[in-house]
């Protein structure tokens, strides 16, 4: 189109470089800076590892194997024990999902299926505003405005559930503040449904056409049409938001430091407070020193392994899912 | 589901009215659980609006109570506790760090992007940092922080520069993968014009392929700086924090907007509650144009490719 709208002056054929002696040179250094870049991010990734290994050795020398089998995190004592921390990352992340994924596939379909195409953009507008609110404002709003008004709640569903065994327990055990794993939970799911929508969304949209009028040919309803051709056709793609949605929950940090409660235990009562590797890191690196800071580092090693595993696992289905659309459309 | 007899050949009236009241009332059922399911879509669509209106309201509303151009400018209190002050050395601190880490950032990951997709063809490698770059985008961004304090802050100590290289290292591979992405749209007719007209790699990819593509990159660019430009956990040891101005970045600590937020969030005093606030909204607002901005440069530039 450039080509068209300013046509080529002879005098600027130069520019393209074609007729100067130095556009070979140029050619190659500049393919070379760009190499370069590109091979920044191997560069970064295995930096991170080497440095942030190397740093955390002294925490996993002492600790052995129980650095991350153990539960006892001790500072004062000099015990450095992850698991409570790897139990609470885990315990958010699940109800996150619980919540945004049922949600962030029924946005995914009001968006493909049922709005028309030329709202289509504003509606997406408003769920890449909710995506571009900073962590942090989400944790100023989780810690001030949402934990206080959920210790009400907390202690209604906590008397309501008291006969009945199990929730008995689960839902048990709010502190006053409304800090607590349910709160970070239900933070993180706002926080996590954009992401796992826009990818949902950008599947729901590779459905073939012909699949979807097939459905509608034999009579189905929009429902039959979307349970019959759509979801089927998706499911990796699903999977694969799924499981970006679950490393982005586990890698947030200063949201859930802010709404957790900050109290390292393991326990079934999903309404008292807890802590996450993340959110440690961030609430105690300031004040730490020696294999103290080793251990809070050595957690971000284990962080940065878990996410990295689950991010290339999800990359890997998504091109799988590519490559087969890809060889059926042909 | 209903089934027709076809056995009985002879016209059975009785039979013939069962079977349209059965495929009415399947019907109806059909079309009911088709219309909750429909109205179960809307409901989540709603549930996502409520929770952005009540953060937008309340970051307005509370932060509104705070605004004036003294809060913008004035330095942070030194007691915590301590009412009034304003955010001025973080709204400094977070234009100077996020500046500078798009002065990194932005060259490189064009670079990067421009390398996947004009230079790398099908190769290998190509592919094996396409993928590493999208993991990339994965890594926790409080991971970052750590890294660049094991590299970095242990050998030259905090300032903003430091947490303009974690910002940085977030970015690059945002930026990278938005670039290819926009490159990829340009068609290779036009690369093949300006070869046939005698044109060199280089300057083909200069002249002809980045004006083209150069409103997507803009847009992905900015949507890359305001993520950065609201990022807590990279900054918090990498440039920990001050309560003046202080505008050189490569020496002594700094703060950001985000940085005072976290810490003010936690305090039970309401002067340090109420400059969070007012951090936020402005923080906000920084945030919103940059993305809004990019949103609308995106949009103009779907539009031209759709004629």
């Amino acid at each position: 189109m450039t080509l068209v709208d300013n046509e080529v002056r002879p005098e600027e054929l130069s520019l393209l470089g074609g007729e100067s002696p130095h556009g070979r040179r140029a050619d190659v250094v500049f393919q070379s800076m760009a190499a370069l870049a590109a091979g920044l991010v191997l560069l970064v990734l295995g930096l991170i590892l080497i440095t942030t290994t190397r740093n955390s050795w002294p925490a996993f020398a002492q600790e052995g194997l129980s650095f991350v089998t153990s539960s006892t995190w001790d500072v004062a004592a000099g015990a450095f024990g992850t698991l409570a921390f790897t139990y609470g990352t885990l315990l958010i992340s699940g109800i996150a999902l619980l919540i945004a994924v049922p949600v962030s596939i029924g946005v995914a379909l009001f968006v493909t299926e049922m709005v028309p195409k030329r709202l289509r953009s504003m509606v997406v507008m408003l769920i890449d505003l909710l995506s571009s609110v900073p962590s942090v404002v989400f944790g100023l709003w989780g810690v001030l405005v949402v934990a206080p008004a959920l210790t009400g709640v907390y202690t209604n569903i906590s008397s309501a559930v008291s006969g009945i065994p199990v929730l008995r327990v689960v839902f048990s055990g709010a502190p006053v503040s409304g800090r607590s794993f349910f709160t970070a939970g239900l933070i993180l799911a706002i926080m996590i449904t954009p992401i796992i929508t826009s990818i949902t969304r950008e599947t729901f949209a590779t459905v073939p056409r012909a699949q979807k009028d097939a459905a509608y040919a034999l009579g189905a309803t929009n429902w039959e049409m979307i349970r019959g051709a759509v979801l089927p056709f998706s499911r990796s793609g699903i999977v694969a938001a799924v499981l970006l949605g679950f490393g982005r929950a586990i890698g947030e940090t200063i949201a859930v430091a802010l709404v957790i409660g900050s109290s390292p235990q393991i326990t079934q009562r999903l309404f008292s407070s807890g802590d996450a590797l993340a959110a440690v890191i961030a609430n105690q690196f300031g004040e730490s020193t020696g294999t103290y800071q080793a251990a809070l580092i050595g957690m971000g090693v284990l962080l940065f392994i878990i996410t990295l595993a689950i991010s290339a696992f999800a990359r890997a289905i998504i091109t799988r899912a590519e490559r087969r659309i890809g060889a059926e459309s042909v | 589901m209903t089934t027709i007899d076809l056995r009985d050949g002879s016209p059975d009236l009785s039979g013939e009215s069962r079977y349209s009241i059965n495929r009415s009332m399947a019907s109806r059922q059909r079309h009911a659980i088709n219309y909750a399911f429909r109205a179960l879509f809307v409901l989540a669509f709603v549930s996502i609006l409520v929770p952005l209106a009540l953060v937008i309201g309340y970051v307005v509303t509370r932060g509104m109570r705070v605004m004036s151009t003294s809060f913008l400018t004035n330095d942070i209190p030194i007691v915590t506790r301590a009412p009034g002050g304003g955010v001025g050395p973080a709204i400094v601190g977070t234009l100077l760090i996020t500046g500078a880490a798009m002065l990194m950032a932005v060259p490189l990951g064009i670079l990067g992007g421009i390398y996947l997709n004009e230079y790398g063809g099908t190769r290998r490698i190509t592919k094996a940092i396409r993928f590493l770059a999208e993991v990339m985008t994965g890594v926790p961004s409080i991971v970052m922080g750590l890294f660049i304090y094991t590299t970095w802050v242990l050998a030259f100590g905090v300032s903003g520069f430091a947490g303009a290289l974690a910002l940085a290292c977030l970015m690059l591979p945002v930026i990278i993968r938005s670039t290819e992405e926009m490159l990829r749209l340009v068609p290779i007719d036009q690369r093949q014009s300006a070869y046939a007209l005698g044109g060199r790699r280089a300057g083909t990819i200069f002249r002809v392929v980045l004006p083209a593509a150069a409103p997507g990159i803009i847009s992905g660019v900015l949507l890359a700086v305001a993520r950065a430009a609201g990022e807590t956990a990279p900054l918090l040891f990498t440039i920990l924090t001050v309560n003046s101005v202080n505008t050189d970045i490569f020496h002594g600590a700094n703060t950001a907007l985000s940085v005072q937020i976290f810490r003010n969030a936690t305090q039970v005093f309401p002067g340090p509650q109420e400059r969070a606030w007012g951090a936020a909204l402005t923080l906000l607002l920084i945030v919103f144009i940059f993305t809004l901005i990019a949103r609308s440069i995106s949009a103009v530039f779907a539009r031209r490719h759709q004629v």
